[in-house]
């Protein structure tokens, strides 16, 4: 497996929310200003650490949705999915507002990420909240120019659950990117399909072994292990397939 | 450095029996870097390769008749869920190493489908490590590391390699899969060593 070294100590760090948008019933983007922020790679996460006012804390880990460039100054985007019952998402999605303070740890992660120069194009396999650190590589796609061949496959529960609705169409009118929805409860008229990934949406609209893609999968554990085995079956080379869990399984082991 | 978070008022306050920024699940998430690889018993082999490159070797008959232990310990994972009280069954690696001639201080484990983990070996002794195939009486299931994984409970619970299918000893330390990508080299949750440096 390839090998990126990063071998950086990371300290906590005070960010300012700057401003706020809801994405859907149930999700937001949170755009902070980090003064130290040392920049990152399409992909990576960062920790966020809570304290309530008598000392107790709780962390979790977030994936970047934006691209870094200097010229963004010193800016990155978070965008959390709430969680019913969870004890940090609710915060994040209902309770922090703009001009907030917000510690934060990162970046982290040297895998899965995607680095414009690599070779080979690229397909993203989202499901819910997983197109997050899709959206990064997007973002890293439109605003390095590159011409490598992007294809995003994005599994929601119904229209109302896409989260960037308007920057999914902006990027997909990119000749290089090409942008797919799955919908597993609920199509829009004129999509007559409702249904979850499956071994025909990976050979319709996927590129094939042949195609010398590099996949990242990422999403709820469920999703990821059907979608990467998928995958797999299909013929893609295992090592070509990079994968982030952001869930529980969902089940009692 | 002190920081609040305005509005933040977190859950209950829990015992102390966790390591620092964890939180307590009843799942069991995964964390992994790729497909799961599936592994039939009938081809899956252990390896040992001693810092002088001697090779020792166990297929999955000769690892079924090493003594097995039953194992009862509190992972944690550096996602920040912990589980206490999981039931395992497998081999020490006591046991496994007793023959090996090594006098190595690092062990690198490798696993099917690519993964690597950086271990002291002082860390491999003792009853601290095994190799585990079952968890909560059954077969471990692929997703969670089988047909084997190493089970290192006191670290990390990166450490505990998935599909593991060898470990190489040598006297330097060299860095694994996730702590090459900026996770700790050591991986002490009671000392919080989430990433290098910490
Ligand atoms: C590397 C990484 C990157 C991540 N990036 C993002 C991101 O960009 N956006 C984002 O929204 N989340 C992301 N997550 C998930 C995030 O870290 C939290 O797990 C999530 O926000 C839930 O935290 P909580 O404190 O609200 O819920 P908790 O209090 O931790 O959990 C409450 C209940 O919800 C269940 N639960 C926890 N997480 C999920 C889930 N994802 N789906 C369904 N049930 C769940 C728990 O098992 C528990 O029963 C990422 C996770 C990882 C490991």
């Amino acid at each position: 497996m390839e090998r990126t070294a990063i071998r950086r100590r990371l300290t906590w760090q005070v960010a300012t929310v700057t401003d706020v948008r809801r994405e859907t019933g149930t999700a937001r983007t949170i755009v902070l200003e980090v003064p130290d922020w040392p920049g990152h790679l399409a992909g990576q996460h960062l920790d966020v650490r809570l304290t309530a006012d008598d000392g107790y804390r709780a962390s979790r880990s977030y994936s970047i949705a934006s691209a870094w460039s200097d010229s963004q100054g010193s800016t990155i985007e978070l965008t959390v999915e709430q969680v019913p019952d969870g004890e940090v998402s609710p915060y994040l999605v209902d309770v922090l507002k703009v001009g907030d303070p917000l510690e934060i740890r990162g970046p982290v992660g040297g895998w899965f990420v995607w680095k414009p120069e690599q070779d080979g194009p690229v397909q993203l396999i989202g499901g819910g909240s997983g197109v997050v650190p899709l959206r990064a590589m997007l973002r890293a796609h439109a605003h390095t120019g590159s011409t490598t061949p992007f294809r995003l496959l994005y599994s929601v529960r119904r229209p109302e659950s896409v989260i960037y609705v308007s920057d999914l169409k902006e990027l997909a009118s990119s000749d290089d990117v090409d942008v797919r929805l799955v919908y597993t409860r609920e199509a829009p008229a004129g999509e007559p399909r409702v249904g979850r990934i499956d071994a025909d949406v990976i050979s319709k609209y996927a590129f094939t072994p042949q195609d010398g893609a590099t996949t990242y999968v990422c999403g709820p554990t469920p999703f990821v292990e059907t979608v990467a085995d998928l995958l797999v079956a299909a013929g893609h080379d295992p090592a070509r397939v990079r994968t982030e869990r952001f869930g529980p399984t969902g089940g009692p082991r | 450095m002190g920081i609040v978070s305005p509005g933040f008022t977190g859950r209950q306050r829990g015992g102390t029996e966790l390591p620092p920024g964890q939180y307590l699940t009843r799942d069991f998430p995964v964390l992994s870097a790729g497909p799961t690889p599936h592994v039939l018993t009938e081809h899956w082999e252990f390896t040992v390769t001693s810092e002088t490159g001697e090779k020792y070797r166990w297929d999955w008959a000769a690892l079924m008749a090493l003594p097995a232990e039953e194992i009862t310990k509190d992972i944690h994972c550096v996602t920040r869920w912990s589980k206490l009280q999981t039931t395992w069954k497998g081999v020490s690696l006591d046991t496994l190493l007793a023959d090996v001639e090594t006098g190595a201080d690092y062990a690198m484990a490798h696993s099917y489908g690519g993964y690597t983990t950086n271990v002291p070996v002082d860390d491999l002794l003792d009853g601290q490590s095994w190799i585990v195939y079952e968890f909560d009486g059954e077969p471990l299931d692929p997703e969670h590391g089988g047909p084997a994984r190493l089970l290192v409970p006191h670290l990390y619970f990166w450490k505990s390699a998935k599909w593991v299918r060898g470990l190489v000893l040598s006297d330097t330390e060299d860095l694994g899969f996730w702590e090459t990508a900026g996770y700790h080299e050591y991986g002490d949750p009671w000392k919080e060593q989430r990433y290098a440096g910490d």
